[in-house]
């Protein structure tokens, strides 16, 4: 259950951008989550109902837009989406690969008034 | 170390010294850590392009930690596995047996200072982060342990976290290696499982080596298993409770300063 914390930080983020923006309140919140960011969705909208209450993201719309991980073969350099970690690379069979995305845990952009 | 941080106690969080009384702390306030950060965006009512990481709190304290951890040349571990797998023990073996070294512990559970007790029987200075509901360390409970451990430059700081192989990984605490434990009597494809902690450490310990010839777990197996999720990952295999192999950990530690 981090994403309790994860929402804690996310709630950080848009109560000091209201704060320099001189709003009241976020209308609509845009997240980037990667599928390989550690983070479970379901989890994320049962701590997301229960800690935004009275804070300024009570009435968000949120928007997350999930980026689909994806690896490099170290061996033939061939870019692949990947479902899990240990995915061989689909031309050469290497499973020696590099992280290209997937990790975002970011947000991305905010509505104020 | 931060005097212009200002930052209190995470809320519900207690840290405790060993032979201290227990006190309660303030609530953080929100944006305590966050004096980093500038952002001139447009005015209210518009569109805000943030592109901001979530956990650039925990990271911005981590990275306050690390630069302490670094000035002071204090070697910092993050001790990560399940619960029982045996991290405790590992540590009183450790300190028991590597008397030269100057240690401090920090240890991490969600409520008893049962740990921290264990811990100064050893001699060694010992904080408890009672996390409450929290699964994990964040780099601001391990600042504000580091505060009261006080410890001297060049000694070794061992951040015992919350038994837990998921959550913790998230979290850099500002450590400079970051080390799982996994024992013989758990499954041997624990890194298949949870590969986000194998991936961040750089060391994997193998524990309870002397129960191997009564369970099924295959080493091998497990290594390779580990090496798919870090192919630099190192290993050690050592007994906590016999000592076994707890020697190579500690020359481990000694070439890491």
């Amino acid at each position: 259950m981090h994403e309790l914390s994860l929402v804690m930080g996310i709630i950080d983020i848009a109560e000091e951008q209201v704060k320099k923006n001189h709003g009241s309140r976020v209308d609509q919140i845009e997240l980037e989550i990667g599928t390989m960011a550690g983070v479970v969705m379901e989890s994320l909208d049962f701590a997301w109902d229960v800690a935004v209450k009275n804070t300024v993201l009570r009435t968000a719309a949120r928007q997350v837009i999930r980026v689909q991980a994806k690896a490099r073969c170290m061996n033939c350099n061939n870019e692949f989406f990947i479902e899990s970690r240990f995915e061989p690379c689909p031309i050469c069979h290497d499973y020696l690969t590099a992280f290209v995305q997937g990790k975002e845990l970011r947000v991305k952009s905010l509505v104020i008034s | 170390m931060c005097s212009t941080c200002g930052c209190d106690q995470p809320d519900g969080v207690t840290i405790t010294r060993v032979g201290e009384e227990e006190v309660k702390f303030k609530a953080v306030e929100a944006g305590a850590l966050l004096h980093a950060v500038h952002h001139h965006g447009p005015d209210a009512g518009r569109l805000v392009e943030v592109e901001q990481d979530i956990l650039i709190k925990n990271n911005q304290a981590a990275a306050h930690n690390r630069h302490h951890f670094e000035s002071d040349g204090i070697l910092a571990i993050n001790l990560v596995s399940s619960p029982g797998s045996g991290k405790t023990t590992l540590l009183e073996q450790t300190l028991v047996m590597a008397a030269g070294l100057t240690c401090y512990v920090i240890e991490g559970d969600q409520q008893t200072m049962n740990d921290a007790h264990r811990i100064a029987k050893t001699g060694a200075p010992v904080v408890q982060i009672n996390t409450g509901k929290g699964c994990h360390l964040d780099a601001n409970m391990v600042h504000h342990a580091i505060h009261k451990l006080t410890p001297v430059p060049g000694s070794i700081v061992f951040i015992e976290n919350v038994g837990n192989l998921v959550c913790p990984a998230l979290f850099d605490l500002g450590e400079g290696f970051r080390v799982a434990i996994i024992s013989v009597t758990e499954g041997d494809d624990k890194p298949l499982k949870y590969p986000d902690m194998f991936e961040s450490s750089d060391l994997c310990i193998i524990n309870k080596m002397d129960l191997l010839p009564y369970v099924n777990f295959d080493v091998a197996k497990c290594k390779a298993y580990a090496r798919l999720a870090n192919p630099e990952i190192e290993f050690l295999e050592v007994s906590a409770t016999k000592g076994d192999g707890v020697e190579g950990w500690i020359n481990w530690l000694q070439r890491q300063r």
